[in-house]
């Protein structure tokens, strides 16, 4: 509660410094408007529907694909992990394309698939499933092996050995490469809708990069608050929950 | 057969044709990238169904790698182990292992550790593997903690539900690799009571490793001494004293300082206890 306070606080700080600042008229309001007038904006958007459209659209995109990119990743880190000849190939592969910022593929992928939802998906997926891969591999691979030893006594292997020991003990590094996976995926998303555009669907992406090409800036911004509220919700549903039952399990983060 | 047996060297504890465990002629290497140890050099021993075998030896003579090659869960590179005259190729439920480092599972609470081995036994159904997870937790004394996290207990307690985990599928053999080397005196004590309470009730094979002499007077019904690195085994004490065994017990504290001035002799002094 006293946490919480103190996040509104400073948010309700950070919004009347930016109001002050913008009814100051040092700044042009066409660079620099007024929380009012971005309120205005996202209050209209969100009433004649194009905001929940950019939104279904974007969610709708981002979701097929990390979780294309998590069920081809998840299996293939697992792999690399247990075969040293996976781990030369696939492994090193991932290695490499996971330093390439995902904005790079979108030039690839447009001239793949040309402007289509296809292309987006693709960007998405690259984004994912090299860092997913990753982190499972370096997950299966740091769990103790005392744990594996001691299931093998009691008669596990196979199938069991690997869905009730291996991968609940490789939960912590799961966890925090699927997080690093939807990060990676969110950010190749908005790069390439801001890049292509495309007439099956209008995503937020679209809307900052409309915004621009109007010189709306209440939409730019208004574009950019709805993404940075998205980011934060998504961590809040889809991992933190998962984090709070590690915690508690491992007994780790205790403060 | 017998005959065979008794003329090996006094090192080769005697055979019977009960010998639920038979390890012959072990040998070990490991190799890495700097060196190849010679872990087990030629170790044989057998064990009697319903015994206790304590094995003592200094650190790093090999007992948690002979005790690996038991389970199943090392490969040795020569000789190999009959379990109910049946070579041991893998690990399997016949051999439950309490290990020296901790080896629960984080992911599970105290009940579902338990409770672990219990589901893979396809002969028990449901109700029958909570009646008994329930049944060795009490045993132990940790009733109270089922629900519990496994970071949420003290190491005495952890090495109390690896117990429970490892005797609830009711193997025949029992391998314990020092499992009370962590705990404080007290703790330990009690815990001779509760094996010797467990074996009596169980009779179970049990080898137990341990590196303190009046742990394996009071546990064991023989005691076999291993020299340092390569392992052999160099030496064997029965111990004939009745149970429940105190470790205060004056009697065995004198066959603990047997076993003691033996093991000064294997490694050349500078050891304690
Ligand atoms: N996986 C391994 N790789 C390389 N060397 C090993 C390995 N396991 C054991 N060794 C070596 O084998 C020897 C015996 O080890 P082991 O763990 O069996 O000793 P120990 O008798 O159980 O010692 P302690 O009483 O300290 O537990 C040691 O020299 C150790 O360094
Ligand atoms: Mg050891």
């Amino acid at each position: 509660m006293k946490r919480f306070a103190i996040v509104s606080g400073f948010l309700v700080m950070l919004l009347v410094g930016w109001e002050l600042a913008s009814e100051s008229g040092r700044w042009s309001p066409v660079l620099f408007p007024s929380v009012l007038s971005v309120a205005r904006y996202l209050w209209g958007a969100m009433m004649d529907g194009t905001l929940f459209e950019a939104i279904r659209v974007t969610m709708q995109r981002l979701l097929v694909g990390y979780a294309i990119g998590v069920a081809v990743g998840l299996p293939l880190g697992v792999l690399t992990s247990s075969s040293q000849l996976l781990e030369d190939t696939i492994g090193s592969l991932a290695l490499g394309l996971q330093t390439l910022p995902s904005v790079c593929w979108v030039p690839f992928a447009v001239l793949w698939f040309g402007q289509t939802e296809g292309a987006m998906l693709f960007v998405v997926v690259m984004g994912t499933v090299w860092s997913v891969i990753i982190a499972t591999n370096h997950g299966v691979r740091t769990i103790p092996p005392i744990y594996a030893r001691a299931a093998r006594t009691m008669g596990s292997r196979g199938i069991h050995l690997w869905t009730m020991v291996m991968l609940p003990a490789s939960l912590p590094f799961l966890v925090s490469g699927m997080k690093q996976g939807w990060a990676f995926a969110w950010r190749s998303l908005m790069a390439a809708e801001i890049f292509v555009t495309i007439l099956t669907g209008f995503g937020l992406g679209q809307l900052l990069h409309y915004g621009r090409e109007l010189n709306a800036m209440d939409q730019v911004i208004g574009a950019m608050v709805v993404i940075v509220l998205i980011g934060l919700l998504a961590d809040r549903i889809l991992f933190a929950p998962w984090e709070r039952f590690l915690h508690r399990r491992w007994g780790t983060n205790v403060r | 057969m017998l005959d065979q047996v008794t003329n090996q060297s006094t090192s080769t504890p005697v055979a019977t044709a009960t010998s639920k465990l038979v390890v012959e002629q072990v040998s070990k290497w490991f190799r890495t990238p700097h060196a190849t140890v010679h872990a087990l050099d030629n170790v044989s021993m057998q064990v009697a169904a319903g015994e206790v075998v304590c094995v003592v030896g200094p650190s790093g003579c090999g007992k948690s790698t002979l005790l690996d090659i038991i389970a199943g869960l090392t490969k040795p590179d020569a000789g190999h182990v009959l379990a109910d005259g049946q070579p041991v190729t893998g690990p399997g439920r016949q051999s439950l292992v309490v290990f020296q480092e901790p080896s629960l599972f984080p992911w599970l609470n105290v009940f579902g550790n338990v409770m672990f081995g219990l589901r893979l036994c396809p002969e028990l159904s449901n109700g029958e593997r909570r009646e008994i997870a329930h049944r060795y937790l009490a045993l132990v004394g940790l009733e109270k903690f089922e629900r519990a996290h496994v970071h949420e207990l003290s190491g005495g307690m952890k090495q109390r539900v690896a117990l429970a985990r490892a005797l609830a599928p009711d193997p025949q053999v029992l391998l314990m690799d020092e499992p009370f080397g962590a705990l404080d005196a007290m703790t330990r004590e009690h815990l001779y009571d509760d094996i010797q309470r467990i074996w009596s009730a169980s009779r179970k094979t049990i080898v137990f490793v341990t590196h303190n002499m009046r742990e394996a007077a009071c546990l064991g019904d023989r005691v076999l001494l291993m020299s340092k690195a390569p392992g052999r085994i160099v030496q064997h004490f029965e111990i004939p004293l009745p149970r429940p065994r105190s470790i205060y017990d004056a009697e065995l504290i004198g066959h603990a300082g047997r076993v003691a001035d033996a093991l000064r002799g294997t490694i050349g002094g500078g050891v304690t206890e």
